[in-house]
């Protein structure tokens, strides 16, 4: 349970240096490059979430005998 | 003590959701999602033993094996049907939550069809002719 409680700091983690550049990258001026950081960030925040959900999904599926 | 540590991860990722919703709101979304994740998949192992242990049951009482697989299909598709439903409330679409909460409730009436079947026939044999 430990492992995944370090997942979820790694995923505020992201989100709160990708808000910081974002902003950053605002004010000098550089408007599409801190689009593109927000969705690089957006896309691996995403993996990490969808495979986190695919494991649930396996487990419920296996605890929940849904063999049909 | 698995409490203590699942209450803990929960308040301080309210509090990491709670500091990322003015900038990101999507990730907050996320983190909620990851952070319901957790929680579940600490219980997964105390669910099993707990079905395990009702599946012993019925094989004691002798219950036909289907009623108890299909109970316990309809709980799993209950609890994941509520957790996208809460998730989906949580992030302000309440109308896709209700939609998902329908979606719920027509799988499990699907599931109980048979024993719905065998229980009016079972009532229908009580009458005389």
């Amino acid at each position: 349970m430990i492992q995944d409680a370090t997942v979820l700091f790694q995923i505020a983690g992201i989100g709160i240096i990708v808000a910081m550049i974002h902003s950053i990258l605002k004010q000098m001026g550089k408007e599409e490059i801190a689009q593109v950081v927000t969705l690089v960030g957006f896309i691996i925040v995403l993996f990490i979430v969808l495979n986190g959900l695919a494991d649930l999904f396996q487990q419920i599926k296996s605890v929940f005998l849904f063999q049909g | 003590m698995d409490i203590l540590q699942i209450v803990g991860i929960g308040i301080v990722s309210s509090i990491l959701i709670l500091l990322l919703k003015e900038q990101k709101s999507s990730l907050a979304f996320m983190l909620a999602i990851f952070t319901g994740l957790i929680i579940f998949l600490a219980l997964i192992q105390q669910i099993s033993h707990i079905f395990k242990l009702i599946d012993y049951m019925a094989g004691k009482a002798n219950i036909h094996g289907v009623y108890v697989e299909t109970i316990l299909k309809i709980i799993g598709i209950a609890y994941i049907a509520e957790f996208g439903a809460h998730l989906t409330k949580d992030a302000g679409l309440s109308s896709i939550a209700s939609k998902i909460e329908l979606a719920g409730k027509v799988f499990i009436l699907l599931l109980s069809i048979p024993i719905l079947t065998a229980l009016i026939e079972a009532i229908l044999g009580f009458f005389p002719g």
